[in-house]
This record gives C-alpha cells, sequence and structure tokens, in this order.
C-alpha cells in the first residue's frame, strides 16, 4: 500500500502535477465540474508532453547523424521544450516537486522580503525546476535534500530575476504595474547595460519605419517550421544525397527527407507546447489566486512579449542582431573547442526581442542593436558550457536555450563539481543566495533615497 | 454562452495572463463567458464571439468573418475592459 502511494502514484509525474491542480482547484472552492474537467486536463497535458517528446526525438536523431557525416562534430540545437520533455522520463517527479515548492517559496519571499514579485509564467517556472533537478541529480543530490535545495534556488530565482531587471523595465514601460518574469533575464540586462554605455544620444527605434513583413515569425509553430527545414536542407546538402539516402532514409530523395524531418521536429514542438499549455491551464491560475490572497500588493512577473508592445520596431532589429550574432558565434564556438549550437529562430525571436527592447530604452537604435548582439553571443556560449553539467542529458542533441538557464547551470554544477560534500555545497548555494539578497535589498534601498532625495 | 479567445504567438505567457484578467473583468461586469487562451495558428481553425491579442499578432487573424480586436498595450485592464464591454 505505501508502495502503491509513494511509487506507483506520487513516482509518476503526470499525477503528481494532476494531484497538484487537483488541491489548487479545490482550494479555490470551485464546482465540482471544474474540479473533474481541470486536474483531468492537467494529467492529460502531461501526457501530451510526453507523447510530442517521442516525436521530436525521431527528428532529432536524424538531424544529428546528418550533422555528424557532414561537418565530424556535434551539432546541439537549443530547444527548452525538447530538454524539458525528454527530461520528464527520469527526472519527472523532481521537477514537479520542486517546482510546486518552487511556487510556494516564492509567495512566501514575496511576502515577507521587499520583493513582491510573482512569478508567472509557467513554463518557465517549470524549465527552470526541471533544469535544477537535473544538475542536482547529476551532483549526486536525491530525496528530501533534492526538493528543499531545489525549490529555495527556484524560488528565490522566481523573485530574483523580475527584481534584477524591475528598473530597466520601468524604463520600458512607464509605470511600476508589472515586472517581467522570464528566465532570459540575464540576457536583457546585459543588453540593457550595454545599450547604457554605447547610447549616448542614439535616437529611438520606434521612429523607424519597419516593414511589417517579419510578424508572421511571432508565430511560434511557423518559425520553428521554417527554421528546421532550413536547418535539415543544409545539413542533409553537407551530408549528401548517397548517405542519406542509403543509412537514414531507405531511399527517399535526400530533400524530401529533410524537409519531412523538419516539419516533424516542428510538429513535435508543436504537441509539447498544446500539453504544456494544458498542464499550466489550472495551476498558474491557481498560483496567482492564491498568491493574491497572501501577499499584498504583489507585483505579477510576466512573460517577456509583454513588453514587445512598447517598442514594436526594437522587436524586429532585436531578433535578427541577435541571430546575426548566433550565426557569427557559431564558427567561434568550435574553435574554442565547444560544441556547435545551432542557433534557433524561437529562441533568438524573443529573448533577442526583448533585449532590443531594453536596449533600445536605455540606448536607443545603437542600443538595441548592439545590446541584443550581446544577448545572441550569451545565448550561443551559454548552452555550449551548459553542455558538460547536464550529465547524460548532454548527450540529446538539445539543451536548454535562454541565459538564465545557462548561468544557473553553469554555476550550480560547477559548484557541485569543485565542492565534495553535499552539505557544502547546500549551504554554499543558500549564502550566494542570501548574498544577492542583501544586494537586491541595498540597491532598492538607494533607489528609494534617490526617489526620496528627487522629490 | 458567448466564447472570447485571447491569442499570443507561443499560447503560454501573455495569453494566459490576458485570460485571467479577461475573467477578472466579466466578474465585474457581471458577465459569463467561456474564455480560454492558445497560439496563434491553432487560433487560425477555431471558432469564438470575440479574438483578443496584440495588434501585431491578431492582425493575421483577420478574414473579414471573425471579431479580432487588437489590443494596444496587452497589460492594460481599462483597454480590455472597453474592448469586452464593446463586443459582448
Amino acid at each position: 500500500m505505501v508502495d502503491l502511494i509513494m511509487k506507483d502514484i506520487l513516482g509518476t509525474p503526470a499525477i503528481l502535477v494532476g494531484l497538484f491542480a487537483l488541491i489548487g482547484l479545490l482550494v479555490q472552492r470551485k464546482n465540482s465540474g471544474d474540479v473533474v474537467s481541470g486536474t483531468l486536463k492537467t494529467v492529460m497535458g502531461f501526457v501530451i508532453l510526453n507523447a510530442g517528446a517521442s516525436v521530436l526525438v525521431q527528428s532529432l536523431g536524424q538531424f544529428s547523424s546528418m550533422f555528424d557525416e557532414a561537418f565530424a562534430v556535434d551539432g546541439v540545437i537549443p530547444n527548452n521544450e525538447a530538454i524539458v520533455a525528454l527530461a520528464q522520463e527520469s527526472f519527472g517527479t523532481e521537477t514537479a516537486m520542486i517546482m510546486l515548492f518552487g511556487m510556494i517559496v516564492n509567495i512566501l519571499l514575496a511576502r515577507f522580503s521587499p520583493f513582491k514579485y510573482i512569478f508567472l509564467t509557467g513554463h518557465h517556472t517549470m524549465f527552470m525546476a526541471c533544469l535544477i533537478a537535473v544538475i542536482l541529480t547529476t551532483g549526486g543530490f536525491s530525496g528530501a535534500s533534492i526538493i528543499i535545495l531545489g525549490s529555495i534556488i527556484l524560488g528565490a530565482l522566481m523573485v530574483l530575476s523580475p527584481a534584477l531587471l524591475q528598473p530597466f523595465t520601468r524604463k520600458v514601460t512607464g509605470s511600476d504595474d508589472f515586472a517581467v518574469g522570464h528566465f532570459g533575464s540575464i540576457g536583457y540586462f546585459v543588453s540593457a547595460c550595454v545599450g547604457k554605455s554605447v547610447g549616448k544620444g542614439s535616437k529611438s527605434t520606434e521612429e523607424i519605419k519597419v516593414p511589417k513583413s517579419l510578424g508572421f515569425l511571432r508565430d511560434t509553430s511557423v518559425s520553428v517550421s521554417l527554421t528546421m527545414v532550413i536547418l535539415f536542407f543544409v545539413v542533409a546538402g553537407f551530408a549528401g544525397p548517397s548517405f542519406v539516402e542509403t543509412e537514414l532514409s531507405g531511399g527517399q530523395n535526400f530533400l524530401v527527407f529533410a524537409f519531412m524531418q523538419g516539419l516533424t521536429f516542428a510538429a513535435g514542438v508543436y504537441i509539447i507546447l498544446a500539453g504544456v499549455r494544458m498542464l499550466l491551464g489550472e495551476i498558474v491560475p491557481a498560483f496567482k489566486g492564491i498568491a493574491d490572497k497572501v501577499v499584498p500588493n504583489a507585483k505579477p512577473a510576466l512573460d517577456a512579449p509583454a513588453i514587445f508592445p512598447f517598442a514594436g520596431n526594437a522587436v524586429i532589429i532585436g531578433f535578427l542582431c541577435s541571430f546575426v550574432a548566433g550565426l557569427v558565434s557559431m564558427f567561434f564556438l568550435p574553435l574554442l573547442g565547444l560544441s556547435v549550437i545551432v542557433p534557433g529562430l524561437v529562441p533568438h525571436f524573443f529573448t533577442g526581442a526583448a533585449a532590443g527592447v531594453f536596449g533600445n530604452a536605455t540606448g536607443g537604435r545603437r542600443g538595441a542593436v548592439f545590446g541584443s548582439m550581446a544577448n545572441g553571443v550569451m545565448i550561443s556560449f551559454l548552452p555550449a558550457l551548459l553542455l558538460p553539467v547536464l550529465g547524460s542529458l548532454g548527450f540529446q542533441g538539445t539543451t536548454f536555450g535562454d541565459a538564465d538557464f545557462g548561468v544557473v547551470g553553469i554555476v550550480l554544477g560547477n559548484l557541485i563539481r569543485l565542492i565534495g560534500s553535499n552539505t557544502i555545497v547546500g549551504i554554499a548555494i543558500l549564502g550566494l543566495l542570501a548574498l544577492l539578497f542583501l544586494l537586491g535589498w541595498k540597491t532598492k534601498a538607494n533607489e528609494n533615497k534617490n526617489d526620496v532625495d528627487a522629490a | 454562452m458567448k466564447k472570447v479567445l485571447v491569442v499570443c504567438g507561443n499560447g503560454l505567457g501573455s495569453s494566459m495572463i490576458v485570460e485571467m484578467n479577461v475573467k477578472a473583468a466579466l466578474k465585474d461586469m457581471g458577465k459569463d463567458a467561456e474564455v480560454s487562451h492558445t497560439d496563434l495558428t491553432t487560433a487560425k481553425t477555431e471558432q469564438a464571439d470575440l479574438f483578443l491579442g496584440s495588434e501585431d499578432i491578431v492582425e493575421s487573424l483577420e478574414d473579414g468573418n471573425k471579431n479580432v480586436v487588437k489590443l494596444k498595450n496587452l497589460m492594460d485592464k481599462n483597454e480590455l475592459r472597453e474592448a469586452l464591454e464593446n463586443n459582448l
């Protein structure tokens, strides 16, 4: 009986996440119909996520074979959805637990610290929970210690990341209504700082007339399809028709095969996204509902696109510059003995665009260009440096895309590697987080003082 | 029962937040509607009485028979409320 509860029920991530949703729905006193449908949909979302992962893995495997044949190095496509879906098989329970308790830590920190942010970008919460689960497990943590330490790290990041950006976010939005809750924030922070240093007297991007023809790329499934088909064409061309047709496609023309594999990858991502959407449909509103009750004057930290409307042109410029920087970085990576990170349109679009908006806010056109380029370089090098600490998960041909995942993973992974004892690692991590809080506190106090002085 | 669909590029982050805002606004107005969120690709094949999203995204949904409202600032609750009052 104990075994049934502990291993079969709580050890099945889909059911575990379903239970969270069920609790959330009951706490909100929803009617019975909503409770049943919400719980079932959450569990189904998890099943869909896994189904998408298996579609995607097939196509990723073909890509790796071709890339290896063509260039004799490993090519890695950073894609959060893909790596998280793949990780659910081995790390699903830890991910779900860290995610739930991380949210609780977020609410507590918002309640008792000066950082009143409630991190509402649910899929990023899940991805970060997954990254932390993978790194801590690879580092030898297990059981209760992984969940306690992991959720403290996650909850702290959920308030620190919006807090880091908030001075710049205020500049972008002209208000203090909401914060940005997105784990690409370190890239945006760097972009804003670059903008500050290069953008003296540069005009805003919003005074330029930009054609609207690039807007279609904001549709994720279109941009993933397009990137993957182009990538598969290029790689299939370099691998050569004879290799593709004899080894992989069973005689099907190599270009047709490449086209279909590219779209298979995109279909996998689409399915995973649909699963994630269903999975979070109940959990995020419940989290927000509870947070609103517990934390007076909480500020929502929202997904990066929330700031796009404030600078439409910077979005396009940021994406293009970030992508160019990613392409250039691709050629430098192998020279430094790192894996080749193939730039994806999706990470470059979303994070490049946000970096462009922040760069523009601090340094006009020049800020938008150079800031988003800095972001593009970061999301090429960080994923490459992250691969070694992901353990066995690092050999799947994909990795986490955004800047914060890279920074957090590299710092955590190397801390664990350098320090032998897990207890000391735990203390070191907690100390590091406390230091970050104090720094943020001080900066905030200074800001408030300046505001008072200015008034 | 009227149906409102909130759309964003990924169908994950911002559309979900706006969905929560729509629900809160409707409750305020004492109206009832079915509200959900999705990505642009899926939205093209969905039926709803009102499609909401930021300007640059939902532009491509307009096909002459869909009721699409383009929001200038996704996070502006007043603009959202106005859109709901005029369309439901």
